[in-house]
């Protein structure tokens, strides 16, 4: 709801008129049962067919007045709807992109990715309608009640006392079909669970001719499916003939006690009231099941800006200190890790009192098992996330006290399972830095990603799909390196970004490091030992603490662990 | 969110020729799903004409009442109205139940026809070769044996039912108002007219504005996903303003769409009732005026024609019947619309049915029986399309119980030599053998059983880890489990998980790691004891001791087995019997470690990169 008044405030006037203008326009449709009834009764009996005409002509300038305005009313909902949706979205996505990465951790990036789509839409819809329906649908229920009242309250008495049946019976059935669909929707779940488990695993099953098996395993999810379905529907088609039963047995009392008023000497009732109560009747219990449908709606719409606004209004946990807070320390120019110990949403500690430091220009390596801790320490020395304790500064200067766009305008990253998103390859590259074409060549250069580049038909223009799905996983690493080199960035990180490069590639890719980034601090993260070992700088972590540090020979000599994986060649693949 | 294209657009007469013979094809196989339960279809059609006929029969008894209420007068006239009111009562409560078993009727039939739609598909996607899925997204997959057979099952379980009851509707109160009173049917020619023209309004300006709305939010939901899943990425490059800007294109355009759509279709609702309220108007004035000559005709004032009189009850079913005619006419643009969709839905249904099995044309003549694990590839190339071969005159020959490495760079050919081997693919030209049977001349599932297959990207499916080790072979009871777990050495992690061996494994259950569901595929390798093993070493990167114990869970299983192994890691290698060097579709280098070595070649560069 917050989100609404939020949004809708600005618009308050225009939403009001439109409003207003829907008020008339509904009204002018309540009069025209009213009109019916008085030609009928009233003008026909006077038997002046230039009247009748008269009365006839009014009815359909109300017609078309009613047209008009709803139109007019409808149109103006629109815009509303359009100009509050796209500045939700908006506000939406801009907020969504500076989330920190704990915050995207706790919402997860496919509740993130349904807020966008699946919510904003229920939101932009639900503005739109509720400004259509919501003010039409109770006048017409209430004026058309009114209405009656006017034209005989006994007969309005009838009519009222089945709208609650109707309403009871509409609810009801909505509220027991809800959780039936509910289920129906989690045996589709299962249905497509099945079919894609099949579609991604055919091998495996044709490999131990598993077909029955799978179709029996498919039979069973299927029958379910069908019986919960039908289950469901069946439930909710009783909604319509209820209602319509209802209300029809409302109307056969409105004329039967309507022929009883009328038979009475002297009630003054003409028939045309009956007429008039049958429109009436249609009218009312059409703004019925409109309610209902909003009522749904809304429900629906309510949750989902809940959803939005808790993005939108999540606290930024990134906050920039002043260096009062923390404390630089000054003359100091490269990485320092000063005592650092961290845990993801503070639960097992991950990294635990580490400190190094590496001066400005040099390499620095880091080597350890998957889950030991390595692409954490990344994290923190580009500010994904905060130190629980310690510190860590750049040039001396801890990272909490620099604002983000310094900060991260430090780093030329290439990440592990970093994106790439549908475009040509100089628009990844590029990342709309406005990058010169001889600067990705020379960055593709660098990160041996020249030559196969070249090779594709279109070279800088060769259109990637999303997720890189056209590029080998060598391929894909490669252009990540030359994306992070291309911003000539002062601290290039390279986060394990040369594991499915053969040994060849990986070699020539360190050397050209090596040669093309001599004024620029690297840092190397590897599971390989040749990746790191021309490093000045070397760690060697293991569950989360650095067990040694320093160059590959000294590391050689006194770290067992360190020569270990040297010797097995522990988690690299020689081969492609 | 993502609304499909519409079938395709026809351009030349001659393609709307083909593409209306298609149509025509797809409804006649349509209609073979009806037929197949023809008797449902029949009693329901049944039900739906009824129902609607029923439904017709209310305004006329209604109006009855108001004539009668006019006529007469005291308790004559309630004793004339009551039984008419009680018949209206009974018409409804028929009426209702009708339309309820008719929907019921309807449900049960589309439910029956979804089941057996799915099973088709799903039993024709078990047949279908391994290429199929290579060739079609999964995604896709999903959506047409869910997304589309429920269009088609609403279409048939809604649609059809409106257009039965339509006609009849329409028809029927066509025929009514005639009776009561065939010169006020002349307001329809004023309003009529009306519809059809706000119906191809419609269909030629809105329908494109909401198909352009459906596209232009899927592809802003398209870029949100995208983007949202480099967020780490855009902002490591403070790219968050170039990225919401250029979403904000996309956005405007969604919206822009969007209220395109509601601009114009803003008009729909009010135009209907402005049509309605036209009818009713014109015919309370006609119908007034000849309401009028009715009471100067029953008065003997005047004496117009019967043609031009009406009477009050006349008037109340003249009305409620021209709702009931215009309901359906203004709905049935609608309806071709949905119509439309359905077919498409049906088109890419039917294309997989249409797919052929892997299994057509074999001729099976041997089985494999008591296999000693003897391959041999004899000359063989192959191509997945025509003019490019992956593997050229590639002969290997490996003896029971021998392992082969197979290494070489990527697109070498090395997953397409096993894709061969397990007849995912059949050989182009030259043979292959086991135990010099050629594999063609045995059934794919029983030359399949022979093998056991592990591939990098482990499969494991929603269910118990358990059922998932089981299921290399029928009925292996829980100690054969354990002891595949044991010589796997998974057995120990899965003991000391909460559930042991009943832990199910889902999306958002117990999270394996890549090398602990490695070791599980090898559970279930171990289990299914086969005589010999395809093996893809994963390249994924896993802490020490899984490797450890992944590398000596490996070498168990490979022992006695006859074993092709796409190698990535020089224990491997070392190990194999013999390295086959593919390079460019064709065995570059072959022989054992130390042989390869001494050749300088390809094999003895690649290695050596290693210490550059």
């Amino acid at each position: 709801m917050k989100l609404f008044t939020r949004y809708l405030k600005p618009v308050a006037g225009i939403v009001s008129l439109g409003l207003l203008i829907k008020v008339f326009g509904t009204l002018a449709e309540l009069a025209l049962p009213y009109i019916l009834q008085y030609m009928l009764d009233v003008v026909a009996v006077r038997n002046k067919i230039k009247d009748l005409i008269l009365w006839g002509l009014i009815m359909i300038a109300f017609a078309v007045l009613c047209a008009v305005l709803n139109i007019v009313a409808n149109r103006m909902a629109a815009k509303v709807a359009r100009d509050a949706a796209r500045t939700i979205r908006h506000d939406l996505f801009k907020a969504t992109m500076n989330l920190s990465a704990e915050t995207v951790d706790k919402f997860t990036v496919s509740s993130l990715e349904s807020r966008l789509t699946t919510d904003t839409y229920n939101v932009h819809h639900v503005i739109g309608v509720i400004q259509r329906m919501g003010v039409r649908a109770p006048i017409l229920l209430f004026g058309g009640l009114i209405m009656t009242f006017m034209l005989d309250y006994r007969l309005a008495l009838v009519m009222l006392a089945t709208v609650p049946l109707i309403g009871g019976a509409v609810f009801f059935v909505t509220l027991k079909g809800t959780p039936l669909f509910r289920h129906a929707q989690s045996r589709t779940d299962d249905m497509i669970r099945v079919v894609r488990e099949v579609s991604q695993g055919i091998r495996v099953v044709k490999a131990l001719s598993r077909e029955e098996k799978e179709r029996a395993r498919y039979e069973n999810v299927n029958r379910e499916l069908v019986k919960a379905e039908t289950k469901a529907s069946a439930t909710m088609a009783a909604v319509n003939p209820s209602m319509n039963l209802f209300l029809n047995f409302g109307l056969v009392a409105v004329i039967l006690i309507g022929a009883i008023i009328i038979s009475r000497p002297g009630s003054g009732m003409k028939p045309g009231v009956i007429i008039a109560f049958m429109q009436y009747f249609t009218l009312i219990s059409n703004a019925l099941l409109h309610i209902t449908r909003i009522f749904v709606m809304l429900t629906r719409a309510v949750a989902s800006a809940g959803r939005i606004i808790e993005v939108i209004d999540s606290p930024d946990d990134m906050e920039v200190y002043s260096s009062r807070d923390f404390p630089s320390d000054d003359g100091a120019a490269g990485i320092c890790f000063d005592n650092v110990s961290f845990s993801y949403k503070k639960k097992k500690k991950i990294i635990k009192e580490v400190s190094f430091f590496l001066k400005s220009g040099e390499k620095l390596g880091i080597i350890g098992a998957t889950g030991s801790g390595k692409t954490t320490l990344i994290n923190l020395l580009m500010r994904f996330y905060d130190v629980d304790s310690g510190s860590v500064r750049i040039d001396g200067q801890d990272v909490r006290t620099v604002c983000r766009d310094k900060l991260h305008g430090f780093f030329g990253a290439a990440m592990q399972n970093d994106f790439i998103f549908s475009g040509t390859i100089r628009e990844n590259i590029d990342f709309g830095r406005g990058i010169s074409d001889d600067d990705i060549f020379k960055a593709l250069r660098t990160a041996q990603a020249e030559r196969f580049v070249s090779e594709l038909d279109d070279g800088l223009d060769y259109k990637l799909n999303s997720k890189g799905t056209n590029l080998s996983g060598g391929q894909r690493q490669r252009l990540f390196i030359a994306r992070a080199m291309a911003g000539k960035p002062r601290i290039l990180v390279l986060d394990d970004s040369s594991s499915a490069l053969d040994y060849k590639t990986d070699a020539a890719l360190r050397r050209a490091i090596a040669a093309d980034c001599k004024d620029q601090t690297v840092v190397i993260v590897a599971q390989r030992v040749s990746s790191v070992m021309g490093c000045d700088l070397i760690l060697v972590i293991d569950k989360g603490r650095i067990i040694d540090m320093g160059k590959h020979e000294e590391l050689m000599e006194r770290c067992e662990v360190y020569r270990e994986t040297s010797e097995s060649q522990m988690g690299g693949a020689i081969f492609d | 969110m993502i609304r499909r294209k519409s079938s395709e657009r026809a351009g030349t007469p001659k393609a709307e020729a083909m593409s209306r013979e298609k149509r025509r094809k797809t409804i006649s196989r349509l209609a073979a799903y009806m037929i197949r339960y023809k008797g449902l279809v029949i009693v329901s059609t049944l039900f739906v004409l009824s129902s609607n006929i029923i439904a017709l029969l209310g305004p006329s008894v209604s109006g009855d009442v108001i004539d009668i209420i006019c006529r007469y007068t005291g308790n004559e006239m309630i004793a004339r109205v009551m039984p008419l009111c009680i018949t209206l009562a009974v018409i409804y409560i028929a009426s209702g139940a009708l339309s309820y078993i008719q929907s019921f009727l309807l449900i049960t039939l589309s439910q029956k026809i979804t089941y057996s739609m799915r099973k088709e598909i799903f039993r024709r996607l078990t047949e279908l070769g391994a290429g199929y899925f290579d060739t079609h997204q999964t995604g896709d997959i999903i959506s047409r044996i869910s997304y589309d057979v429920d269009t088609v099952n609403s279409s048939i379980s809604s649609d059809l039912i409106q257009v039965l009851g339509s006609a009849v509707t329409v028809f029927g109160s066509l025929f009514m108002m005639a009776r009561i009173q065939p010169v006020l049917l002349a307001v329809f020619l004023i309003t009529i007219p009306f519809s059809i023209l706000f119906a191809r309004h419609r269909s030629i300006r809105i329908r494109p504005l909401f198909r352009k709305r459906a596209a232009k939010l899927g592809q802003l939901n398209g870029y949100a996903e995208e983007m949202l899943s480099g967020q780490k990425t855009i902002r490591a490059y403070r790219r968050e303003k170039v990225i919401t800007s250029r979403f904000d294109e996309r956005n405007s355009d969604a919206v822009e769409s969007y209220y395109n759509a509601d601009y114009h279709g803003a008009v729909m609702g009010p135009a209907v009732n402005f049509i309605n309220n036209i009818s009713m108007a014109l015919i309370t004035m006609l119908g007034g005026i000849f309401y009028m000559f009715w009471v100067g005709n029953e008065q003997g004032v005047t004496s117009v024609l019967p043609l031009f009189v009406i009477s009050l009850g006349g008037v109340s079913k003249f009305v409620q019947y021209s709702r009931k005619f215009a309901g359906p006419i203004n709905e049935f643009a609608n309806i071709t619309n949905e119509i439309q969709s359905t077919l498409s839905a049906a088109e890419r249904i039917f294309r997989i049915l249409d797919e052929e099995p892997e299994q057509k044309g074999d001729v099976v003549s041997t089985e494999l029986k008591n296999i000693k694990g003897d391959v041999s590839f004899d000359g063989v190339s192959f191509g997945y399309v025509p003019d490019r071969t992956i593997i050229k005159d590639v002969s290997i020959h490996a003896k029971p119980g021998s392992t082969i490495a197979i290494v070489g760079p990527t697109g070498a050919g090395k997953t397409t030599i096993i894709n061969l081997l397990m007849r995912f693919y059949d050989v182009d030209s030259g043979s292959i053998a086991v135990d010099n049977v050629d594999i063609r001349s045995v059934p794919r599932g029983g030359l399949r059983r022979c093998f056991t297959m592990i591939l990098q990207d482990t499969w494991l499916f929603h269910g118990s880890i358990r059922d998932n080790i089981a299921y290399g072979r029928d009925g292996a009871g829980y100690d054969e489990i354990v002891e595949a777990a044991k010589s796997a050495r998974i057995d120990e992690y899965i003991e000391s998980l909460p559930d042991g061996y009943d832990t199910i494994l889902s999306d958002d259950g117990v999270n394996l790691s890549k090398g602990q569901k490695q070791l599980i595929s090898i559970a279930r390798a171990m289990l299914a004891d086969s005589p010999m093993l395809i093996m893809d070493e994963a390249t994924s990167n896993v802490d020490s001791r899984t490797e450890a114990n992944i590398q000596k869970a490996m070498r168990t299983l490979m022992s006695g087995r006859t074993g092709f192994v796409i190698a990535h890691r020089l224990s491997t290698v070392q190990n194999a019997d013999m390295i086959l060097v593919l390079r460019d579709g064709r065995v570059a280098e072959r022989g054992s470690h130390d042989e390869l070595m001494q050749m300088d070649g390809f094999y003895s560069n690649l290695y050596n990169s290693q210490f550059e």
